[in-house]
């Protein structure tokens, strides 16, 4: 088969574009180069880096999004809040209310009691979609609007700051390594993701139940657990999303965290040309399209987009590429192709 | 002008075709006034198609409408048209808006003017519905009717829009007893007033108790149009099923039936789902092709469907074996053994995107287990195997299952159920809408499954395949099983005698 039909050539085709317009405007972009952070260890730092750091956490998103995208053929629009959530459940078990900052319980503790809470209010989101047949983005609106709220109750509205040196690790760099620790937990996830497509039948079974619910059923299958499945693993890459977020700052600031990093990981899905509206899928075409919507965010940053207009710049983006992807423009497009060939033999 | 006299609407020489399909060739239709006019034939055979000619859903592609009236043969381009003609449908789903008020579903989209003066609408609609019986008020809200009501309030609506012909496209299916008995009287009272009415419906005992004249249609060719006295429904159904009844051919092959011990693979009693069919008793033995037949709509289905857990079972109990076990979901009936080849190949066969491979596997798969897949080798073996053991022809394994032709699909289904090696194999409509040598194909299958011990329930619309397939008929009128036929009483004449069941009860 052709690359060209294969569904990573869309991802793929936006990184070159995006790199051929940086190499033109100015090569300096792919510049790494070898430094100290504040705690005197070598980094590595330069614009792929940036990438690489901040690309991760979408990437580790995207992999649940695409997993409830593709069973429930419609996507969850609260992860932002629920990063928040599970960010500060982390802060209120590490430090309590009105602590000096030191470490309360060990940070692995913390992270665990996180997983479980994002992924009970997955589950949540789940309960509405699959048993009470809601439409994904309408059910998910409700954690989306309170979310936020949910997270600065959990620490009575306060803002409690981490003074430990580790639980910087998760969200910068671990002593000795160059490389941002986001970068190695989004791989961790992708391996994890990868090998339960592997040996189990996660991708067989979403699949099935995302193209035909009424024919999984009569084979043995439950829709209503494989939808409701996919917000749970969504909730654990929250989890681990709430970690990255809170270690970057130490502290939380509920109302601005992760804003707006459900759209990213929903723009990464259909940049990776899985279909918004469910069935098959290519989780690794998704987290190429995480990487390529970080790569654009950055580029624009470095063209110095001020991040407001940020917005208006990636909806240009996206107009482009659902136009694409639109069945009656493939059918166009190939139509063209057929004709263009044929005109060519003739000639 | 319609040529006859009484004649409201008179339909001549209809040709439509669609792709490869010629859905009606050269049918005629008439409908007196003040008539009610049962229009007859099992799937395909082109009611539908005619009356969306007659509505404006579909352009004809040939032929003339003459309405009383006007002159000239008139054309009818939208449903629009054909409302303005005074032809108006109700559909057997609702399609009127739940959320207004019954008189302002009366007047929704007739000028905007009765709906403004909310006063004199709400009386005007009062006014109808008193005369016409209707048990509703002009100002309740539609959705809190009975489903009954909100038909009887699109028949008022249509009344009003002073329509002459009035077609009513299985009204009845929804509705209970009581509510059936309920459209009737209106039906007559409409009837007494000069409307003439087609009536669509796939339940004979309302055929015979309201129609005064049949049109029956069959492969989109007009058989005939009889008085209701004179066609008694053993004929009918004949007709339907394009069948006389000394054309009673005897297909049996008896020399390779299965030679086992006579034990029963699946009993069940007081059967019963939540898709509305009456409690039954069923067994099948071992090597055992038994049938369930009848009409479109006469629960045949629905009674696989529950041995299957397909639809919620809400009572009775299956042993297998002899032996009780509890199956409450398809899972459950996919591990004792059973398996289910679904009606409706699109909606509840296929899973379209996904390759040809995946979905012959699919249901092996999931028996085995969540936490087991196949190796890519054991898919490939597996796929491979079938893919030639029933000669699908596709591209590869790897083709979506979708781009493959229907026959073609239907093989790969029953691939994925014969891998999982089951001891009985539900086939709903296995042949449906394939052609004929893979039908035929098929028909050897199932013979040869079950001489090597395979239990197989065989549905399909036509008879001649089950006569020829099946050692033993269930038959089943109007959701119920009315009889059982084997040896000696499985003849066309039979199995039509029992499925119309004239004056049996």
């Amino acid at each position: 088969m052709k690359v060209k039909n294969k569904q990573i050539f869309i991802p793929l085709a936006a990184l070159l574009l995006l790199a051929l317009f940086n190499l033109a405007m100015d090569p300096s972009f792919f510049k790494i180069s070898l430094g100290n952070n504040s705690a005197g260890d070598p980094v590595l730092t330069g614009y792929l880096m940036t990438i690489l750091d901040y690309g991760s956490e979408v990437a580790i998103l995207a992999i649940g999004m695409t997993l409830v995208t593709a069973a429930c053929g419609g996507q969850d629009i609260s992860v932002g809040a629920a990063v928040a959530i599970a960010g500060s459940v982390i802060l209120r078990v590490l430090v309590g209310q009105g602590g000096d900052g030191t470490l309360q319980a060990p940070i692995i503790v913390a992270f665990l009691i996180a997983c479980v809470v994002a992924m009970l209010f997955g589950a949540f989101n789940g309960v509405l979609v699959a048993i009470f047949n809601i439409q994904p983005m309408v059910a998910t609106l409700i954690l989306y609007t309170a979310g936020r709220s949910i997270a600065a109750w959990i620490n009575n509205n306060e803002l409690p700051i981490v003074t430990d040196q580790t639980f910087t690790y998760f969200g910068g760099f671990i002593p000795g390594i160059p490389v941002p620790t986001p970068f190695f937990l989004a791989v961790v996830c992708v391996v994890l993701i990868l090998l339960a497509l592997k040996f189990t039948n996660l991708g067989l079974y979403t699949q099935a139940v995302g193209i035909n619910a009424s024919s999984s059923r009569l084979n043995g299958l439950n829709p209503t657990f494989i939808k409701w499945l996919s917000f749970v693993i969504l909730g654990l890459c929250v989890a681990v999303v709430g970690l990255i977020k809170t270690s970057r700052l130490s502290t939380i600031n509920y109302s601005v965290i992760a804003k707006d990093i459900e759209m990213d990981a929903i723009l990464a899905v259909a940049l990776g040309g899985n279909a918004l509206s469910g069935g098959k899928f290519n989780i690794m075409a998704s987290i190429l399209g995480a990487y390529v919507i970080q790569f654009l965010t950055t580029t624009l940053y470095k063209f110095n987009v001020s991040s407001d207009a940020l917005p208006a710049y990636k909806a240009v983006v996206v107009i482009i590429l659902v136009v694409i992807s639109a069945p009656a423009v493939k059918d166009k497009l190939a139509a063209y192709g057929k004709k263009w060939k044929k005109q060519k033999e003739v000639g | 002008m319609p040529v006859k006299e009484n004649a409201v609407l008179e339909m001549k020489n209809i040709h439509k075709s669609f792709p490869g399909v010629r859905a009606l060739d050269g049918v005629d239709f008439s409908l007196c006034e003040g008539e009610i006019h049962a229009l007859m034939g099992e799937n395909g055979a082109g009611k539908s198609t005619l009356i969306k000619v007659l509505t404006g859903v579909y352009e004809k592609d040939e032929g003339d409408i003459f309405l009383k009236g006007h002159d000239k043969a008139v054309a009818i381009r939208s449903p629009q048209d054909a409302q303005n003609l005074g032809i108006s449908t109700v559909y057997q789903e609702i399609t009127l808006c739940p959320n207004l008020t019954v008189a302002e579903n009366m007047y929704i989209g007739r000028g905007k003017s009765k709906l403004t003066k909310w006063r004199k609408m709400n009386a005007d609609a009062d006014r109808i519905l008193e005369n016409l019986g209707i048990p509703a008020k002009a100002n309740q809200q539609l959705s809190d009717c009975s489903i009954a009501v909100q038909q009887m309030v699109a028949i008022a609506r249509a009344v009003d829009m002073d329509c002459k012909v009035l077609i009513l496209d299985e009204p009845t299916s929804s509705l209970d007893e009581s509510e059936v008995e309920k459209l009737f009287g209106l039906m007559k009272d409409l009837r007494a007033r000069g409307v003439g009415i087609i009536f669509v419906t796939h339940f004979l005992d309302q055929v015979y108790e309201v129609c005064d004249k049949i049109t029956v249609l069959r492969d989109g060719r007009l058989v005939g149009e009889y008085v209701i006295e004179d066609l008694p429904r053993v004929k009918l159904v004949a007709k339907m099923l394009g069948k006389e009844l000394d054309d009673m051919e005897e297909i049996k092959d008896e020399n390779q039936m299965y030679k086992g011990p006579d034990e029963r693979v699946i009993e069940v009693e007081g059967l019963q789902s939540d898709a509305g069919i009456k409690p039954f008793d069923f067994y099948i033995k071992k090597g055992e092709v038994n049938g369930f037949t009848g009409l479109l709509g006469s629960g045949r289905s629905e009674c696989v469907r529950a041995i299957f857990a397909a639809d919620k079972v809400v009572a009775g109990t299956v042993k297998k074996n002899g032996k009780a076990v509890k199956i409450t979901k398809p899972l459950d009936a996919m591990k004792n053994g059973i398996a289910y080849l679904p009606e409706d190949r699109k909606r509840d066969g296929i899973v379209g995107d996904l390759s040809v491979r995946d979905n012959i596997i699919l249901a092996a798969q999931v028996l085995r287990g969540f936490f087991r897949p196949f190796s890519k080798a054991e898919a490939n073996k597996f796929a491979d195997e079938y893919i030639k053991l029933l000669e699908i022809k596709t591209a590869s394994a790897d083709t979506p299952i979708k781009s493959l032709s229907g026959g073609n699909q239907q093989k790969v289904i029953l691939a994925r159920w014969l891998l999982t090696h089951p001891e009985y194999l539900i086939l709903d409509e296995p042949t449906r809408g394939i052609d004929i040598g893979t039908k035929i194909e098929i028909q050897k299958l199932v013979l040869k499954l079950a001489s090597e011990g395979m239990s197989v329930t065989f549905i399909s619309s036509e008879t001649d395949e089950m006569l020829r397939t099946c050692s033993r008929l269930v038959v089943m009128r109007d959701r119920k099983v009315v009889g059982e036929l084997s040896k000696d009483e499985l003849t066309q004449s039979k199995v039509m005698e029992t499925i119309a069941g004239g004056g049996m009860e």
